[in-house]
């Protein structure tokens, strides 16, 4: 019964969909202002990556309403999960230690690179943020035994989105509008270049870092309740 | 190209018709992480390394991270099925 439900609702889906692609011209966009934002990007903000300057420049605001959502999803998961306590567990292991120790400082300057690149390259604060959680997670997952440093990571989060919001604030006491890019936009594909844009995304970067490693140290770290 | 995508089309939706077929939760797990891992090779095919970025460290990394991670919360990561189609309720 639930499978038939389920067809008939993946088939009436799939029709809505085709109905819509169906109506639109293909190859033709269904929207003109990302011709637009390509040919406007490099005066108005100066990033080489044109998606960072929509969700920074552009969008900030947007990107200050996603942290917020991630903010509130990790600490309502802190809050089911309670807090983390280092127990005697079982060792990783030779391999999981030996690939711990071979992958983080990789994955840590993988991480910090996609970050600090965000606005020439693809990727950007949210994706290198993951990258660095995994890296610090790592370890962890390796040697149970060891503290987790939480209120380190409590620091580094708290102090991180403050920036972002400060950095937005001071963009109002200039007169602008609320997150609009300071400073100059240099060269376009400097590493310094961009005006804020980097700024933000360092703290985007370290923000979504520290949270994300907090909530995974919670969820490894508190044992297993039933076995 | 055409036939590149293709093919990461028919891994992607084996690996998604993979997640609903295993009995095993951990393999089903992965099984997730590759259906995003696809779908990451689609969007760079489709000139979006961003997204393609996103999807794959989010979904593959990620989220696989964490419901495994949750597996093992819920006394489910077992790696032999028994009998009861991977859900030991011990």
């Amino acid at each position: 019964m639930r499978n038939i439900a389920t067809l008939l609702f993946l088939g009436g889906l799939a029709f809505l969909l085709i109905v819509i692609t169906g109506s639109l011209d293909f190859g033709a966009p269904p929207m003109r202002i990302g011709t637009q934002i390509q040919a406007a990007t490099a005066g108005d903000v100066g990033t080489a990556n044109i998606v960072t300057a929509v969700v920074l420049g552009y969008r900030g605001l947007d990107t200050l309403g996603e942290l917020s959502i991630l903010f509130a999803a990790a600490t309502a998961g802190g809050l089911v999960l309670g807090s983390a306590a280092a127990r005697a567990r079982p060792d990783g292991g030779f391999i999981l230690r030996a690939g711990a120790d071979l992958m983080f400082p990789l994955l840590l300057i993988a991480g910090l690179y996609i970050v600090i690149h965000g606005h020439l390259t693809p990727g950007g604060g949210f994706q290198g943020g993951v990258i660095l959680a995994a890296a610090f997670f790592l370890p962890l997952l390796a040697r149970p035994g060891t503290t987790p440093g939480h209120r380190w990571l409590m620091w580094i989060e708290g102090l991180s989105g403050a920036t972002f919001i400060v950095i937005g604030l001071l963009a109002l006491y200039r007169g602008d509008a609320f997150l609009t890019p300071l400073f100059d936009h240099g060269t376009l594909g400097e590493l310094v270049s961009g005006g804020s844009l980097p700024l933000l995304y360092l703290a985007v970067g370290l923000k979504v870092g520290a949270e994300l490693a907090g909530l995974l140290m919670r969820l490894a770290q508190d044992d297993e309740v039933t076995s | 190209m055409i036939w590149l995508a293709l093919v990461v089309v028919a891994l992607t939706l084996g690996a998604a018709v993979a997640v609903l077929l295993l009995d095993n939760l951990l393999a089903a797990t992965a099984a997730a992480s590759a259906v995003s891992l696809g779908v990451a090779v689609i969007f760079v095919l489709l000139h979006a390394p961003d997204v393609a970025m996103t999807e794959a460290v989010v979904g593959a990394g990620l989220s696989g991270l964490i419901l495994a991670l949750a597996l093992r919360r819920l006394g489910l990561a077992r790696l032999d099925v028994g009998p009861g189609g991977g859900r030991n309720d011990a």
